[in-house]
């Protein structure tokens, strides 16, 4: 099955079999592997992506399920110009990463809230990332981290 | 300072949140087959018969049994009693007999559906009550896989000093580590004929010698590099070994790079866990406060294989009576084999078993002469000049009770506690507030003389004038190879961006030791320091103000400077491993927490409020990652306290799935308070000690503490779900 999408910052063509999971034509065929898989069954949120304004489990999604023009946003697509997005940067400063492995999905939530919410509450942060899970952390410097890019 | 106490951000934190950082399932190695692993599916039975389905194309698919290793069929640990590759007998559901590859995962997926096993099934042994009663011997002579006993004092002269005699009995469960990303490697054919295993580890030097010894290969043939890791928690330790030898063997006979990554349901069912416990207590208390007996009995899961469980047991032990002054102090210990997965190394490594024990027991001793939780353990923390339970002699760097008085102060503790401590007031209110107290300590590096082993760890100076850390020790996610570089800058007095660390090659970097018990800082630091003085004896005045030219310069004109240092355990350190007796550790780092828990009196469901942690460090070299551990380790506490569950039937993980084994999320989070308090340790690097796992030990039972504070009811075994205090409510209940 062929589709002319747009991955980060470019239009591309991909061509995979439909009943293979995005997270898979993202890391394998696509070698975008920035996505982490750490279940398999849309549990831990490493594999979250924003599809189309959404934050979704890329593991749980077939490539059948992607249409010509789908927009995809993926961790590589957060760098502008060689420069690291405020959240990232606050990730970075606020000492919001460890193993990193959860990152990529943390990050995407978070972007994906901000893109809705520009003044969200704590309550809000903990919500939009209540589905990635971090097993270095206290979650507490995650949500710092958000908490200084409102 | 300009570099130690800094808060330097991870040197490895714009790869990680721009994607860019390649774990073991990102790099891409070309024409790479994927491995798949055939498991015992019984606890114990003997292998009759392995079928290889004739009916199936077996060209193009390579398949290995333990007949493959040339050398011995063993990892290399304490013992080595655990086999690569089962050969005729199994003793853990898991138990890996056949290794296939194949040139895609869908087809060595395909090929593993066509080999059947068939056993005859022996008597298994799937609990600690049932290894003790010896209902089947299923390892050496009476299922124990390590024992010791520790003696100070006199218990029978403490028991009759006493006025009252508190005796308790606590239990712990499997526990498991659960990193994001689940264990992977892979073995890379080199040009030269000789073999590289890459992948998610923490000590590449366990993993060559495992290789070396079953490939009977030297280290000129094998290497092994660590690749970025994605969360290890001691899960990485040992199964590496076992990991490394499957990648290993499947490449070597296909001539093929192999890879094989493990989905997140078979890396629960056959990777380590953290050792089931039975603790018991008997406590000697006078009317005043004064203990003047303790008797403890420690009791541990091992599993299948004995792997690391003695020294987990050792620490376990030695950490058994905890940070209180006693003058008699008799403690037994016991590791008991079953068919479960083995348990290895996992954060705190037997500690917060038995701390989870002594702090809810403390809790009660207190309570039982009418003492409050906090004053007792005021009246009782060790200070300097005390001595442990294995008569250690603290000579210094102990903030035990600088750790108490801190969190007491900071949670308003005692005010706190005397308000919720009308539990009868429990079914009136919608939820009943609670708040408990724990002091722990951790043993840093390894016990006893340990460190004795001469590990190396050095300091190399680069063309582009930077200079790199040389070391075997792995960065996991804690931040080591941020902190290394800033100890070594700092000794050097060169700016600390001119600091990195090399990648873990054991072609490159000499033997450090394995990356565990919090030694990392303490005992890799100092080897830099010693190095950075050696260094700088040999460079220019680093004071000028290019230094990164000067060093450059250096370079072009002397070539790569390499300065390769061994550590030198204290001297004083006297350790009688066979009485378990003297200095069990070069030093403790030291901690209390304070936790403030919600009761949901309709549910019983227990939502943790706020986390007050203070810890002694001796000193925080990067605050900020120091942080990081403190809350990161007391959030696994609380997981382990409240929700993590692995239940087992006839030795399988029923619920060995996220969906299933249910870990914090931001929701479950309590807010944090840290305070770092800093008694510099005189062999530490500029004063620090451990502090990886520390933060494991004390967060249980406070938060038990706490709900019993809400609530009046102990629960004695983890996890504390809402089903065991709602049980034991209306067992109360039914009695009044």
């Amino acid at each position: 099955m062929k589709r002319r999408i747009k991955l980060n910052n470019g239009i591309i063509n991909a061509d995979a079999d439909p009943i293979r999971r995005l997270i898979d034509v993202l890391r394998y065929d696509l070698q975008v592997t920035g996505t982490k898989d750490g279940c398999g069954e849309g549990a831990c949120g490493a594999c979250s992506i924003i599809l189309n304004g959404e934050c979704v489990n890329s593991c749980i999604i077939l490539f059948g399920q992607i249409e010509d023009g789908d927009e995809i946003l993926t961790v590589e697509g957060l760098l502008k110009d060689g420069k690291l997005s405020r959240l990232q940067e606050s990730f970075v400063k606020n000492g919001a990463v460890h193993c990193g492995a959860c990152i990529p999905g943390m990050l995407l939530s978070a972007t994906a809230l901000l893109n809705k919410n520009l003044k969200p509450t704590d309550e809000e942060i903990k919500d939009s990332i209540s589905g990635n899970l971090c097993r270095c952390t206290g979650y507490g410097k995650i949500i710092k981290a958000i908490r200084e890019c409102i | 300072m300009k570099s130690v106490g800094k808060n330097i951000p991870r040197l490895d934190g714009y790869d990680k949140v721009t994607g860019k950082v390649k774990y073991v399932d990102d790099i891409d190695i070309p024409d790479c087959w994927r491995g798949e692993v055939v498991r015992s599916d019984i606890p114990y039975g003997r292998i009759k018969k392995i079928n290889f389905d004739k009916a199936f194309d077996w060209d193009k698919v390579m398949t290995c049994t333990y007949k493959d290793i040339p050398g011995k069929n063993a990892t290399i640990f304490l013992s080595d009693d655990q086999p690569i590759l089962a050969e005729n007998l199994v003793k853990h559901v898991g138990e890996a007999i056949v290794l296939i590859a194949a040139p895609s995962a869908s087809k060595a997926l395909e090929a593993k559906k066509h080999i059947t096993i068939e056993y005859d099934t022996l008597d298994s042994v799937l609990s600690i009550e049932d290894s003790r009663k010896r209902k089947n011997v299923i390892f050496g002579k009476d299922n124990i896989q390590a024992k010791y006993k520790i003696e100070k004092g006199d218990v029978k002269k403490g028991f009759a000093e006493a006025d009252f005699i508190v005796e308790g009995e606590y239990r712990t469960g499997f526990h498991e580590h659960a990193y994001i990303e689940t264990q992977g490697m892979a073995a890379i054919p080199r040009p030269d004929g000789g073999l590289t295993v890459t992948g998610s580890l923490q000590c590449p030097y366990y993993v060559l010698k495992t290789l070396k010894s079953a490939l009977l290969l030297d280290e000129t043939k094998i290497n092994v590099v660590q690749a970025p890791m994605g969360g290890a928690f001691g899960g990485k330790e040992d199964y590496p070994s076992l990991l490394g030898m499957y990648v290993a063997l499947l490449s070597i006979k296909s001539g093929k790079p192999v890879k094989i990554i493990y989905s997140r349901d078979e890396d629960i069912v056959v990777t380590t866990k953290r050792h089931p416990s039975i603790v018991t207590h008997k406590t000697g208390v006078k009317k005043d406060g004064t203990i003047t007996a303790m008797e403890i009995d420690v009791a541990f899961e091992g599993g299948a294989y004995s792997t690391l469980s003695p020294v987990v047991l050792s620490r376990g032990v030695i950490h058994s009576a905890g940070a209180y002054k006693c003058e008699n102090t008799f403690c037994t210990a016991n590791c008991y084999a079953t068919n479960n997965v083995p348990t290895g190394a996992f954060r705190g490594f037997g500690a917060p078993q038995v701390f989870y024990a002594l702090e809810m027991h403390i809790d009660k001793v207190a309570e039982r002469i009418g003492m409050s939780p906090h004053e007792f353990r005021l009246k009782n923390c060790v200070e300097v000049g005390d001595r442990l339970s294995t008569t250690q002699l603290l000579k210094e760097s102990v903030g035990a009770k600088e750790c108490l008085e801190k969190v007491l102060s900071a949670a308003d503790f005692g005010k706190k506690w005397r308000n919720n401590l009308d539990t009868c007031a429990f079914k009136h209110l919608r939820t009943k507030k609670g708040i408990g107290l724990s002091l722990y300590m951790h043993g840093g590096a390894f016990t006893g003389s340990g460190e004795g082993m001469k590990s190396e760890a050095g300091l190399r100076l680069n063309k582009d004038g930077t200079i790199s850390v040389l070391t075997g020790c792995t960065d996991m996610g804690q931040g080591s190879h941020t902190v290394l570089p800033q100890i070594a800058a700092e000794s050097l007095g060169v700016p600390a961006a001119l600091v990195n660390t090399a990648v873990p090659d054991t072609a490159v970097v000499p033997d450090s030791g394995p990356t565990v018990a919090s030694r990392t800082t303490m005992i890799i630091g100092s080897i830099l320091v010693r190095c950075a003085e050696k260094m700088k004896k040999k460079l220019p005045d680093l004071k000028k103000r290019d230094v990164k030219e000067l060093l450059k310069t250096y370079y072009s004109e002397h070539g790569e400077l390499k300065i390769i240092e061994r550590y030198i355990l204290p001297p004083e350190i006297k350790w009688d491993q066979e009485k378990h007796c003297g200095d069990a550790y070069p030093v403790y780092s030291w901690a209390a927490d304070v936790a403030e828990v919600s009761v949901d009196a309709e549910t019983f469901e227990v939502s943790v409020d706020k986390l007050t942690v203070a810890v002694d460090v001796g000193r925080a070299v990067n605050p900020v990652l120091v942080e990081g551990q403190m809350e990161g380790g007391t959030l696994q506490a609380l997981g382990w306290a409240l929700m993590e569950d692995c239940i087992y039937k006839n030795g399988k993980p029923v619920n060995n799935r996220f969906q299933t084994y249910i870990i914090p999320t931001a929701k479950d989070a309590p807010e944090w308070k840290t305070i770092i308090v800093e008694k510099p340790f005189s062999y530490g690097p500029f004063g620090a000690k451990g502090i990886g796992e520390l933060p494991l030990d004390g967060g249980a039972p406070a938060i038990a503490n706490a709900i019993y504070n809400a609530t009046g009811l102990r629960i004695t075994s983890l996890p504390i779900t809402p089903e065991k205090l709602y049980s034991l409510y209306e067992e109360k209940n039914k009695i009044k």
